[in-house]
């Protein structure tokens, strides 16, 4: 890391935020020839990438659990150097039977614990399902479309996308317009029986949305994931060599080694804007930098409600802006074993995926009652993994942790969740033991995330990893919102090119890197 | 056997429309009614002497104008009278009134929140100006986006330039508006939990969705396209109950010369060679003609009266799946006196008007969850009038009529069917709560009727006693509104259409899916429809 | 608290008891009115005219005319950013405005269309007050956000009154006022009456001599008779809305939702408007920090895609040409009148009207204003030729002349 003393007091371009869509966009500007420097409040670069020592000897390694949909050419393009190996990880569901459930392969190619009746109709739904998600993928690597005119790039994606629906047919093609915006639950309860693998489905649709899976709309949670792929393979998901994270050091030096200087323990003040145009940044230790491009890796909400002054933004602007809903339902537990845990029913070959503890879909429904009214789920569903079978280096010698993403939990507990976080640990560790009976006392430390705590611990408004609901009136043309929708904003030279920007959140780097092509062709808002 | 041009299956609202129509371009009709009476969810019946019920739907907006006027409807007896806003009764033992006057209104929400009074100046625009968007779309036949056809191509460029009229940050705020639910949408507007709950309601009625649900933003939109005399979003009781909208069809058509059997319930419809040749009653009887027009839901129709082997497979999949999940009852009660509501100033207009005790989003969810799990709402919300206030010739002088429409209420209970008892503790969950704010209401009770969805189902025919004929959602509606592919009033079989509300636009007292079935149907028969009115322009 | 607050939430029910408010002067205006013709202005009982529009119009041009202003809406906004605040809010630069001095100004959304227009007091380095037609509570609150200010509606709380015409300032010498003689047009000071204080401002909607009055509610019926009593011997007159309009239309005045459809209230994506398409352009300052709508108004300049614009018309004729169409070269429509009126004083046949560029931009000759007369139930249609002029259509030098004259 570059000392203060050799910070120029002017750059081509600060981002702000050395998250992972941070260090794409700086890293793709970098190597087009911009002097770049990526401004960040943590100690180290990554983000929510970046684990901590949740208990003496243990470590987490950052929020995400899997890597799902890191675009090929994005990761190509910046020059990143992370070795995926080669297997898919498993996801394999648990209701509490014993009785396991296991997707191998890209999101289940093969299916296993389940009826022959049933696997088939689970790869009659995923090929649908799969199909129809590579018809919206198309629009995940482009700037939303415009609604002011009507642009030859917009008009092909729009083509290309009808063409691709109709390679199947008009059956085909009628029925993605029929299913685009519907619930999981219904889709799920038209072609499977078996409750576990409805359950996952309900699961995966829902996780870190809050939605449940009978809401409407709840389905593009499950495109979405089917939108991402590895290797190839649409649905596919690994951990990579060496861990989760492996992910952060790698976003680094993939910037790093494009020319870009990253500065950490600096967060911003203020993006300086006079009269509509952004000219650089105030640092809380109170240097000023100029640059005539600002690239906001972080919320946008912490962007335009807070770094750039309200007075240099538009009323409505401003309105919309808070109007985004980005309170988070996820919380995380990391556990600090002194073994590896038994869980009933799992394979050994599977321990190193995804497990997701769900009984049935209505479990999932259920659990989201709660948090429509600031409470949380007293029977919730999780994902878990244990990171340190891929990075043994997060536990002591013969020690193990687990991680767990649990929903629902409201960002805004009515009851408070000081004193409503002793009493959802003890809901988990309960439900754990069902699953795992006896981990209890192998548990050597047990830390349980909030939402408030995501928030606080990785400068996450709303403890959201999406910067703002997945949902349908947020996404494309309005995501974030419709005035900020294809990266540049109001304010000339100031960019979003976080989670919050287009397609979303997870490990994609596509909000980085679309922002940065962009950028580089000319955006105008 | 008789030999009619066309055999309309149901004499609901929409049938009538359709058989009107019909009868009215040249062709002998027959309506067919499997009760002793027609009007379908349409009716005024006198269950008690002296007492005259709108069993099923109680106030009409959504009725179209065009098919009034065009069938001469206020010639055969029928009147729409506006009635007076209303109010939701609070917990602690205020209430909050709609006002029909501008000031009234704002000064009634000023009292809760003045911003909130100012706010729904802004909330009302926008909710207008996506009415006045989908209003023509109402009486036009919806594309096949995948039809290819001339008229689908004409009619998805039409739709793209009324789009486009938005403008483009409109646009962006019409494809939220659609998507969103009515309790995040009420959110950006308002920071009242009561008024919130009073203007989510019309994003819930008559729908298996809570107002936390993605898509009743919609549904809201649904309740305020509908008009009274150009007033949009008003609505207004039909003199003499709703039955007087299908009496008054009933009577237009047979005054052109149309059949009405009554007591005649279709056992199957005819089909041979992909094409239909007419029906047979319960009673063996054939009833023959080349056109069959269904009113009955599109389950009914294509799973119980169509044989499933005359039918593609594809199609018979999506009619089995499409949802129609009821999620309503209703309390109808005749009433020796006038209840007291105490909570209302004396002479308040809001008894004319609707009232509900629902006063936040978070009690209408939760009523909404009880539904998901299979139960009745232990806490309903209740859409509760006395048109007797307004119309009083329901009743004998001073007696009077309340309609009680209640949500949650599931079509099956936890999986089994309702029983007798059932309806009964539902009812009683639904006196306690209006009684727990009008001391004496049980006393006043004179005959009351209990609709659950099996009651609705029984009597109407609605398959789960859905009041749509189909839930309305976005995979519900337009072009996929009954099956993709089938949403332009034709069925696989020649000669069979549906004209129900279970196809584009959908339910409530509208009229439109009739009016639109009938024009496809004079298409194919290349009769003109010049006489048909067009959409009235949206200026 | 809570209860409290229900409390007076429960008592407040009985407003539907009276749907239009009267102002704090209705019994004054009752006493005075003998031809029951009232409207309705934001939710108050307003006289269309009191006795005879036509003699209540030269009260305003002769002597003094005596309006009540109540009913405007009338915002408090004060705090350590209220200056910073407002600057953002509205299109002209408030740093320039000095305490006890009044601007005229209007303020956008975000797409560059006017929501209001209305005149902006300086009350104190950090107190302005905001009088506006429409109400505007939420825009401005949102508004607020980042901002140290406090808001309040004071349209209740304060009364108003204009007092307008050529011995308005004799009215005021005479009731004990004399201090206003220093006050030159838009500026305003702070006055003792009956234990509370009044603020006058040499301000108005007549584009003659005159002064705006504010006062607590509670004092409203001891100003009007004060100035009542004071104006006897100088012509006062009570006047209704009718005369008021007709001196605004001399005076060239625009009124929100009358000459143009306010940005909230429009319905129709094509009808709202920017300040450039209603003539008010020249409150637009590019150079002051940024502001609601900057943006777009800069854009739309940039680009020319500007598509409306307000004209002061004379027609021949003496025919008022109110909501008649515009043509061009006697065809081609270009706009319609918003406002017109046969002024009594310039003796012209005066117009405001709203054309669609180019008509009123690039062709500013050869317009042509088509009026249906109706006389005695027959339409008489006329096409009058029709002239862009300058506004205002009247300049009365005693409007500004400072110190101001007596008769």
């Amino acid at each position: 890391m570059k000392s203060s003393d050799t910070l120029q007091s002017s750059y081509d371009v600060i981002v702000i935020g050395a998250g992972h869509n941070g260090l794409a966009a700086a890293a793709k500007l970098a190597k087009a020839g911009r002097s770049v420097l990526v401004l960040e409040a943590a100690a180290e670069p990554g983000g929510a990438l970046v684990g901590r020592e949740f208990s003496p000897g243990y470590r987490s390694a950052g929020l995400g659990h899997i890597l799902n949909r890191l675009d090929a050419e994005a990761a190509r393009d910046i020059g990143l150097d992370l070795a995926v190996g080669r297997s898919l990880a498993p996801t394999t569901a648990l209701d509490g039977s014993g009785r396991a459930v296991v997707l191998r392969g890209a999101y289940g190619e093969e299916v296993e614990g389940v009826s022959a009746a049933d696997a088939d109709a689970f790869y009659r739904l995923r090929k649908k399902l799969i199909f129809q998600a590579a018809v919206l993928k198309r629009f995940l690597r482009r700037p939303p479309p415009r609604l002011d005119g009507v642009s030859p790039g917009d008009i092909a994606g729009f083509a290309a996308a009808g063409l691709g629906l109709l390679r199947k047919g008009r059956g085909e093609a009628r029925d993605f317009l029929r299913m685009l915006l519907m619930n999981v639950a219904d889709v799920a309860d038209e072609y499977l029986a078996d409750d576990r693998l409805k359950g996952l489905l309900a699961f995966d649709a829902t996780l870190g949305i809050h939605l449940g899976p009978r809401s409407p709309t709840s389905l593009l949670g499950l495109y979405y994931r089917l939108t991402g792929e590895i290797s190839g393979k649409p649905g596919g998901q690994i951990v990579p060599e060496g861990g989760m994270a492996a992910l952060a050091p790698a976003f680094r030096r993939a910037a790093e080694n494009a020319g870009v200087t990253i500065r950490c323990n600096t967060p911003v003040a203020r993006v300086l804007v006079d009269r509509g145009r952004a000219s650089g940044v105030l640092t809380e230790d109170g240097t000023e930098i100029a640059a005539t491009v600002i690239v906001s890796a972080i919320h946008p909400q912490k962007t335009f409600l807070d770094l750039v002054d309200p007075a240099e933004s538009d009323t409505g602007f401003i309105r919309s802006m808070r109007n985004l809903r980005s309170h988070g339902n996820v919380a995380r537990l990391d556990l600090a074993l002194d073994r590896l845990p038994t869980f009933s029913g799992l394979p050994a070959d599977a321990r190193h995926g995804r497990i997701v503890l769900v009984r049935s879909m209505e479990q999932v429904e259920t659990a989201f009652n709660p948090a429509k009214y600031g409470e949380f789920s007293p029977d919730p569903v999780m994902e878990i993994t244990f990171p340190s079978l891929a990075d043994p280096s997060l536990a002591p010698p013969g020690g193990c942790t687990l991680s767990a993403l649990v929903q629902y939990a409201p960002y805004r507990l009515k009851q408070g969740w000081e004193s409503g976080k002793p009493a959802f640990l003890k809901i988990l560790l309960d439900t754990l033991e069902q699953h795992a009976p006896g981990i209890g006392w192998s548990i050597a430390a047990a830390d349980l995330m909030t939402p408030v705590d995501i928030e606080r611990e990785y400068n996450l408004p709303g403890g959201h990893w999406h910067h703002g609901e997945l949902q349908a009136d947020h996404l494309l043309v309005n995501r974030p919102i419709n005035a900020a929708s294809r990266y540049a904003t109001p304010v000339e030279g100031l960019y979003l090119a976080s989670a919050g920007a287009h397609p979303g959140g997870g490990i994609s780097a596509l909000p980085g890197w679309n922002a940065a092509r962009h950028i580089l062709a000319g955006a105008t808002p | 056997m008789r030999k009619f041009d066309a055999i309309i299956v149901g004499g609901g609202h929409n049938g009538l429309v359709t058989a009107c129509y019909l009868q009215r371009a040249g062709l002998n009709v027959a309506v067919l009614e499997k009760n002793g009476w027609v009007g379908g969810a349409a009716t005024s019946r006198e269950l008690t002497p002296g007492f005259l019920y709108s069993n099923c739907s109680y106030v009409c907006s959504l009725f179209r104008p065009e098919i009034m006027r065009d069938l001469e409807l206020p010639k055969h007896g029928l009147q729409v009278i506006a009635y007076e806003g209303g109010a939701v009764f609070t917990r602690d033992g205020d209430y909050l009134a709609s006002y029909r006057d501008h000031d009234s209104h704002r000064r009634e929400f000023s009292r809760y929140s003045k911003r909130d009074a100012e706010a729904y100046d802004r909330y009302a625009r926008d909710v207008t100006r996506q009415c006045r968007f989908i209003q023509p779309l109402l009486m036009r036949t919806a594309p096949d986006p995948f039809g290819f056809r001339p008229r689908d191509i004409s009619e998805l460029l039409y739709l793209a330039r009324k789009f486009g009229e938005f403008g483009p940050q409109e646009m962006a705020q019409t494809l939220r508006f659609w998507t969103m639910s009515i309790a995040d949408f009420l959110d950006e507007y308002f920071e009242t939990d009561v008024i919130k709950a009073y203007l989510a309601l019309s994003g819930i009625i008559g729908t298996a969705l809570g107002p936390m649900s993605p898509g009743t933003a919609y549904v809201l939109l649904h309740h305020y396209m509908g008009e009274v005399d150009g007033s949009v979003g008003a609505w207004g009781y039909a003199r003499g109950g709703m039955g007087a909208v299908t009496q008054a069809l009933a009577r237009s058509f047979e005054a052109s010369g149309g059949t009405i059997r009554t007591d005649a319930p279709v056992d199957r419809i005819l089909s041979r060679g992909g094409r239909t040749s007419g029906v047979v009653l319960e009673d063996g009887e054939e009833v023959r003609a080349p056109l069959v027009v269904s009113n009955a839901d599109v389950k009914r129709t294509f799973l119980d009266l169509v044989s499933e082997k005359d039918l593609p497979g594809d199609f018979v999949h999506r009619v089995k799946h499409f949802k129609m999940r009821g999620s309503s009852g209703k309390v109808n009660i005749a009433l020796d006196s006038l209840p007291e509501f105490p909570a209302l100033p004396e002479g308040s207009a809001c008894i004319r008007g609707d009232m509900h005790f629902t006063d936040s989003v978070e009690r209408m969810e939760r009523a909404y969850d009880d539904w998901k799990a299979g139960r009745w709402s232990a806490d309903p919300f209740l859409d509760m009038m006395i048109p007797t206030t307004i119309d009083p010739t329901m009743t004998s002088p001073g007696k009077h009529f309340m309609s009680c429409f209640v949500q949650y209420c599931p079509p099956k209970l936890a999986g089994r069917e309702w029983t007798d008892a059932d309806r009964d503790a539902f009812a009683e969950t639904v006196v306690s709560q209006i009684a727990e704010y009008s001391p004496g209401f049980r006393d006043r009770i004179v005959h009351m009727e209990v609709r659950t969805p099996r009651e609705i189902e029984r009597e109407v025919g609605i398959t789960e006693g859905n009041i749509f004929q189909g839930e309305l959602t976005f995979d519900q509606l337009l072009f996929n509104r009954p099956v993709p592919g089938y949403a332009q009033y034709r069925s696989p079989i020649a000669g069979l259409y549906m004209c129900g509300s279970s196809t584009h636009p959908g339910g409530g007292v509208m009229g439109a899916p009739g009016r639109n079935a009938a024009i496809e149907i004079l298409r194919d028969l290349k009769r003109p429809t010049e006489r048909m009115s067009k959409a009235h322009e949206v200026v | 608290m809570t209860t409290i607050f229900a409390e007076g939430r429960r008592a407040a029910q009985t407003h539907i008891l009276t749907p239009r408010l009267e102002t704090p002067f209705h019994a004054r205006l009752a006493a005075l009115d003998t031809l029951n013709e009232w409207y309705t202005w934001s939710g108050c009982k307003a006289p269309h005219a009191l006795s005879d529009p036509e003699l209540e119009y030269f009260a305003i041009r002769s002597t003094a005319a005596l309006f009540d202003i109540s009913p405007m809406v009338k915002y408090r906004i004060a705090g350590p950013d209220a200056e910073r605040y407002l600057n953002r809010l509205t299109l002209r630069d408030v740093r320039r405005l000095a305490v006890n001095r009044v601007h005229y100004t209007a303020w956008c959304d975000d797409h560059g269309h006017v929501l209001d227009d209305g005149t902006l007091f300086r009350l104190g380095e950090t107190d302005f007050r905001l009088c506006c037609q429409e109400r505007h509570l939420p825009w401005l609150l949102d508004s607020a956000f980042g901002f140290s200010v406090d808001i309040r509606e004071e349209t209740e709380a304060v009364a108003g009154l204009a007092l307008q015409g050529p011995t308005s300032f004799a009215v005021l010498a005479a009731a004990g006022f004399g201090d206003v003689q220093q006050l030159k047009p838009f500026d305003s000071t702070t006055l003792p009456h009956d234990d509370v204080s009044v603020t006058i401002s040499r301000t108005g909607f007549t584009g003659d001599l005159g002064y705006e009055l504010f006062v607590p509610r509670a004092r409203a019926l001891s100003l009007w008779d004060r100035l009542w009593t004071a104006g006897a011997a100088h012509g006062i007159r009570a006047i209704g809305y009718d005369a008021l309009n007709q001196a605004r239309i001399e005076a060239g005045f625009i009124v929100a939702n009358g000459d143009f459809i306010t940005a909230d209230g429009a319905l129709r994506a094509d009808r709202v408007r920017m300040p450039d398409e209603i003539g008010l352009d020249w409150l637009v300052d590019p150079d002051k920090p940024h502001f609601n709508g900057r943006n777009a108004i800069l854009a739309a300049r940039r680009n020319q895609t500007l598509k409306n614009i307000l004209v002061g018309l004379e027609i021949e004729g003496n025919i008022p040409a109110e909501h008649a169409l515009v043509y061009h070269r006697r065809k081609h429509e270009a706009g319609i009148v918003t406002a017109g009126i046969w002024s009594p004083t310039a003796k012209r046949n005066i117009a405001i009207a709203s054309l669609e560029r180019p008509y009123g931009s690039l062709y500013k000759d050869d317009l042509w204003v088509e009026i249906y007369a109706l006389r005695e139930l027959k339409y008489q249609k006329m096409m009058k030729r029709a002239k862009i002029v300058p506004r205002p259509f009247l300049r009365l030098a005693r409007r500004s002349a400072t110190p101001p004259g007596l008769r």
